[in-house]
This record gives C-alpha cells, structure tokens and sequence, in this order.
C-alpha cells in the first residue's frame, strides 16, 4: 500500500512530518524533494520532467525566504502547488470558434485512448452551448468503428456523416461542404487511432488537415498512460501542431502524471477531461484545480460548480426553506438522493472534497445501501414520509417486505433521520448551505 | 521463428532508443555509481516502477561485484539475464481443453482484437472456437467482434446491446458443451478497475461459467496495454482479486512503449504474461517470450 500511495497521500506524508519540526534544514528539504521525486515518478510524471520540476522547486525552497518563514511547510506546500501549476498551464483553456463557419475539430491519438466516445461527448457538450454539431466518420480501419459512433451520436442526438471505408481524405472535404450546406456551424471528425511512428496514418491526418480547415487538432490522451506519453504528445504536436489534449479515463485511480509531462513538453493546453462513459461525463481542466487535487486539497470548486448544474435555483430554495422550518421529511431526504445522483453519486463527490481526495475509494462508497434507503422511503406511504411517528410495527414490516429489506434496515433509517433532523435544528440559523 | 522475428522487430525500436542511450554510457570507462544511476533512469524511462528498478539494480550491483565484471558491457548483459529471470520464473499454465478463455481489462486496452487474434491463433492449431460477446455495454462492441469473428472464420454467440452478460456467456458454453467446441473466448465491457459495480458483474459472469461448464478448464486473462504506466499494477491487483487472474496479455508492444511495468508485477502478483500483442494484423499475437522482451527493454 505504502508503495502505491497517491501523489497527494505521499506529499501530504512528507509535509506532515514537515509540520510537526517548524523550522527545516537544507538536508530536510532534500530529503522531501527526494521523495517528492519518487512520488513524481510512481505517478507517471515522465522522468525528465520530474528532473527539472525537482530542480526547479529546490532551488526556491533553498533560498532564504523558505528557511526564515515562519510556517515552512505551508511554504513548501505553496511553492509545489505553484510549480504544479506552472506545469500544467497556468488557465483553462476553451476551445476556439473559426470565424468562417463550419469550424472543424479534428479528434487524434492512440488506439484505445477513448477518440469516439470523446467525439459523443464533445458533441454533447456543443450542444448544449446551442451549436449544431456533424460527427464525421473517418476510422475506416478498426471493424465497426463507424458504426460506434452512430450509436454515439444517435445518444448525444447529432448526425454522422460518412462514406464507409472511402479515404478521409476525401470524406472530410465532403463532409465540410455538407455541413455548409445543410447549416452546421461545428464539424468534429472522427480518425483512426495510430501509433505516432506510424509513417503512413501520421501521414493521413497530415493529409486530411491540408485539405480541411481544421481549427481545432485536439490530442486525446488516456490519463493512465506511462512514460510514453511525452513521446506520443510530441510527436503527434510536431506533426500536426496540436491546438489541445484531452485527458480520458480520470474517473480511475491513475495519478494522471502524464497530464503534468504533456504540457511541459508540448506546450498545449490540456482543455478537457473525462471522467466516466455517460455524456455528461466530460469537464473543463483547470490546472489550479488539478495541482489542488494532486496535493490532496480536494476540488471545492469543481463541486460547487457540479451542484451548481445538478440542482436548480428553485430546489435548493426549497429545500433551504425547509430547513429553515424544520419540516424536512423523509420525502426530502429522498429528493436530496437524487441530487446527489445527479452529481454523480457520493463517490464523485467524495473525491472533491478537501482531505478525502485519493483516501477514499469507490468501492469503499456502498451505493447500494443507498439504494436500499431509498427503496425503504419509495416503500412508504405518503402520510408515513410525512409523519414517520405513525409507523408502527405493522407498518414496518409492511415496509420491509416491500423494499425487500428487513425491519432492521427499516428501523437504522428512521434512527438516522431522526438524528439528522435533529443535526439541521441545531445547524438551522447558522449560515447558508452550500447550495 | 516467425514469432521471434516479429517480437524482436517490434522491440527493436524500444531497443535502438535505449541502445544509443547505453552506447554513450560505454564510453566513460570505470564502472562508478553514475552508471548504475543511468541503468536506473532508464529502467524507470521503460516504465518499471521506481522501486522494483531500485530493487534490480542493488541485486546487480551486488552480483557485478561478486563475478567481479569490470566491462560495462558484461554488466549490461547481467542486467538483461536478471530481467529475463525474473519473468521466466513464473510458470506458465499449458492450455487444456475443453478451454473457456476470459479477456478482462480496463477500456481501450485492446481486449475485442486481441479475441479476434487468439481466435485465429486457436483456428490454426486446428481447433474449433466460439467467442461470446460479453461486451455488450460498449456502443458497437458486439458489431466489432463479429468483424473479427468472419475474419477468424468462427461462431460467435450475440445478444443485443445492453442485455445481460452473464447470459450471453451462459448460452456461449451452452453452444458449446453441446457442439463440443475446443475453445470458448469470452468478451468482456472494459471496466475501469475502481468501479465495485462493474467488478461484480465480472464475478458474476466468472461463476457462471465455474457453475454451468465446470468440466472445461477455465482461464482469465487480463488484458494491459503496453502504453500504460504504473496504474497497470493497480489494475492488475484489482482484477486478479476479483476473479483470480491465470495470466496477462500484453498488447500494443508495437510502438515505442515498453510495458516496464509487467517486471513489477511478476514480481508481486506472480502472473504470468502468456501472449504479446505486436501489430494490427490477424497474426500479430505472439506467446511472450521472457528472453526478446528483456532484450528488447535494453
């Protein structure tokens, strides 16, 4: 376990043995960069990268103002989160309009680093912001890659163009002219997953750029990728000057160091990350966040702003009123599951909150007790949510049959949300809720 | 001997990078800690975790001074064995038949084509084959193996998208018990490793295989990609908890990515890497081979 602790976990080890000295040596800092070091690499920060950004954050922890301070480890702590920071682009980065419509992305990367639900959810996404989006199939070689983004598409309600195996070179030209005459102000293409030192397909998209003005080259990379990432991202920029990467697969347990090496070494923006296989599952990266969350202070923001999408002005108005009144009921503690839900379940917001980033695990989240409070309420009459007092034992096992639980079960709930409602009268008064 | 070839070819690439990295560390002379250091780098540039490369390279430091090598050259060459060594210590399970093969794996590792290419791969030593289309989660997935099935010119058992796994496995080995096919090559939807609700499914489909065919002789093979950095171990230990893995398929061998990391987890988790994943083709599916890929990583 030790071994494989998370980046943040390691970093947050060595500054809390930090802490509890007050005051450090050169020699500490050493020894913190050396695991620092470690840490970097067992994340999968690419080695030369890690070399630079050890060499980098010593050099500013060793100067005066680090040994004099007054916290150091909060110094220290700033200057890695700074340079994690710097590392990763210092802003989020949004993706550009042409001027001339239709604008055109173009998708590219490895085989396997998630292209085609990217272009699902990318379209998804535009959507939403109100533009008219045409996917156009151009991975003619894997079986039945275009037949995956139709059902991808048919999902995210957008049109696929395509020519079946016909040259991208051809088909995208086409499709951009399709897409002016039928009125598509976006136009995301598709490609093959390649390997960059394969001559022929690099070769193909440098074709299919020349022929098409593609406004937006956006790299795709999976988060989980080692020390090849760099190469990958290198290559893939130096050939078709990348304009962004999008990072996939974040909602695993990857330190995602690649996402660090990728911008050192390109230069790009990391714009977008995805985070699960719904549509909805894609966000905007922001660095800040990201080095946040990196060194264990949890993404606040990224939660505020998740509640933010999930709960509309008037429900959290109210349940705040509710609260304020204490009426709240069983009837709300159940519409509060489905924010949650919406949120993307205690898990996902879990792993956003300060401290709790990285030491809680999915599985360690039973969703399916949750599951089972909730079908213990839906059991429920509506008289009984709104005065649990009258459930008797009759009722009880009434419910219990009904919600395939036990009267047990029935009973842990109706203690928890006495308990809860009597933690809101207490907190009632007090300030706002988060949202 | 083609396998040899095609496995040595593939690593050449992974070898003339660390090759001209070696070459100008000959150059200095005197064996001292800088070189070992560099031997170090580039293990952990190949993706070997930082402890299992500091771990290596004590072990070889010790015994390049217990054989006395004074050639940098010989160290090298120590270094390769040592490697080599540690992977073949495993041993690797010889297919029985009636087989039921598994793929598992996280998305995107290449579990459809590596079906497609083990199905061919049984085909030519003259057995018959039946995949199963267990992924039926991923848009398009059941379309893909299809494609690969007529390729491989085998059957192949689909339900629609989105049904039950677990009953497409199920009417699988039905098929085949009754048709006495050798070989039954299960899909599965890849799954992110963290996912408990995923990783149950999986057990699910792995019991009703044990339960409903208990007479073939069942193997799991995780699938890795050889682009992955460290979180492959991660992903390893959580699959071979679930469904107690027999071995690894180690694809995408093919570009500049080493797979470093299979060192670390032979090591630890004690599975065998059975097949490699060299290319796109039908044929490009090789049995790992513990000696090419060592030399290859130098």
């Amino acid at each position: 376990m030790a071994i494989f602790a998370s980046l943040s976990e390691r970093l947050n080890h060595i500054f809390s043995k930090m802490t509890k000295r007050g005051r450090l040596t050169e020699l500490e800092i050493k020894t913190a960069m050396r695991e620092v070091r470690v840490a970097l690499l067992e994340a999968d920060v690419n080695i030369r990268v890690a070399k630079k950004f050890i060499a980098d954050v010593s050099e500013k922890a060793l100067g005066q103002q680090i040994l004099s301070s007054l916290n150091p480890s909060q110094q220290v702590i700033k200057i890695v989160n700074e340079e994690l920071i710097a590392l990763m682009g210092s802003q989020n980065a949004k993706l550009e309009v042409s001027p001339k419509l239709p604008t055109v992305i173009m998708m590219c990367g490895l085989q396997g680093a998630g292209k085609t639900t990217l272009c699902g959810k990318l379209a998804h996404l535009l959507k939403k912001q109100g533009k008219r989006v045409l996917l156009v199939a151009c991975d003619i070689y894997r079986p039945a890659a275009i037949e995956q983004l139709k059902v991808v598409a048919a999902k995210a309600g957008t049109q696929v163009f395509e020519k079946g195996t016909q040259n991208p070179v051809k088909t995208a030209p086409q499709a951009v002219e399709f897409a002016k005459r039928e009125g598509y102000d976006t136009v995301i293409i598709d490609t093959a997953g390649r390997l960059q030192i394969d001559e022929n397909l690099m070769q193909e998209l440098e074709n299919v750029k020349a022929v098409v003005p593609v406004t937006e080259t956006l790299l795709t990379v999976d988060s989980t990728t080692g020390q090849v990432a760099v190469d990958v991202a290198d290559t893939f920029n130096k050939r078709l000057e990348i304009t962004g990467v999008i990072l996939t697969k974040l909602d695993g347990d990857t330190r995602g160091g690649a996402c660090l090496s990728i911008k050192a070494v390109t230069g790009k923006p990391i714009k977008f990350i995805g985070v699960g296989e719904k549509l909805t599952d894609l966000e905007p990266f922001y660095p800040d966040r990201m080095a946040s969350r990196i060194l264990g202070m949890g993404d606040v923001l990224s939660l505020i702003e998740k509640a933010q999408d999930a709960i509309t002005e008037e429900e959290a108005k109210k349940m705040e009123e509710k609260l304020k009144k204490s009426s709240f009921t069983l009837e709300d503690y159940l519409s509060q599951f489905e924010m949650m839900k919406r949120m993307g379940g205690a898990g996902a917001i879990l792993s956003m909150m300060p401290g709790v980033g990285g030491k809680i695990k999915e599985e360690d989240i039973d969703e399916k007790a949750l599951e089972r409070t909730k079908a213990i309420i839906l059991s429920m009459t509506k008289k009984e949510r709104v005065n649990p007092a009258i459930i008797n034992s009759s009722r009880k096992k009434r419910i219990a049959a009904g919600s395939g639980t036990s009267v047990q079960e029935v009973n842990q709930l109706l203690n928890k949300f006495e308990q809860m409602k009597t933690l809101m009268k207490q907190l009632k008064g007090k300030k706002r809720l988060p949202f | 001997m083609g396998f040899f070839s095609k496995i040595f070819n593939a690593l050449k690439k992974t070898k003339d990078s660390i090759g001209a990295k070696l070459k100008a560390l000959f150059s200095s002379g005197k064996i001292g800690d800088d070189f070992y250091d560099e031997l170090e780098e580039i293990l952990i540039s190949a993706d070997v975790s930082v402890t299992t490369a500091e771990e290596i390279i004590e072990d070889l430091k010790e015994d390049a001074k217990e054989s006395r090598l004074k050639e940098e050259e010989y160290v090298v060459a120590l270094l390769k064995d040592i490697i080599a060594d540690l992977l073949e210590a495993l041993e690797v399970p010889q297919i029985e038949y009636p087989a039921v093969i598994m793929l598992v794996g996280v998305n995107g590792v290449g579990k459809t084509t590596s079906i497609g290419k083990l199905a061919n791969y049984y085909v030519k030593q003259g057995k018959s084959v039946l995949l199963a289309a267990g992924d039926t989660f991923r848009a398009a997935a059941g379309e893909q193996l299809s494609v690969w099935a007529d390729r491989a010119k085998v059957r192949i058992v689909r339900h629609e998208e989105g049904s039950d796994p677990s009953a497409v496995v199920f009417d699988a080995v039905s098929s085949a018990k009754a048709r006495k096919t050798d070989v039954v090559i299960v899909d599965t939807a890849g799954r992110l490793h963290v996912k408990a609700n995923l990783m149950e499914e999986l057990k699910k489909m792995n019991r009703v295989v044990s339960r409903s065919y208990p007479e073939a002789h069942f193997y799991k093979l995780l699938v890795l990609d050889a682009t992955t950095g460290q979180n492959a171990v991660s992903q390893a230990r959580a699959f071979h908890e679930a469904i107690d893995l027999d071995g690894i398929v180690l694809t995408k061998l093919d570009g500049t990515a080493k797979g470093g990391f299979v060192v670390s987890l032979c090591g630890e988790l004690e599975i065998p890497v059975l097949f490699a994943g060299v290319g796109e083709k039908i044929d490009d599916l090789e049995p790992f081979d513990a000696e090419s890929f060592a030399q290859g990583l130098l």
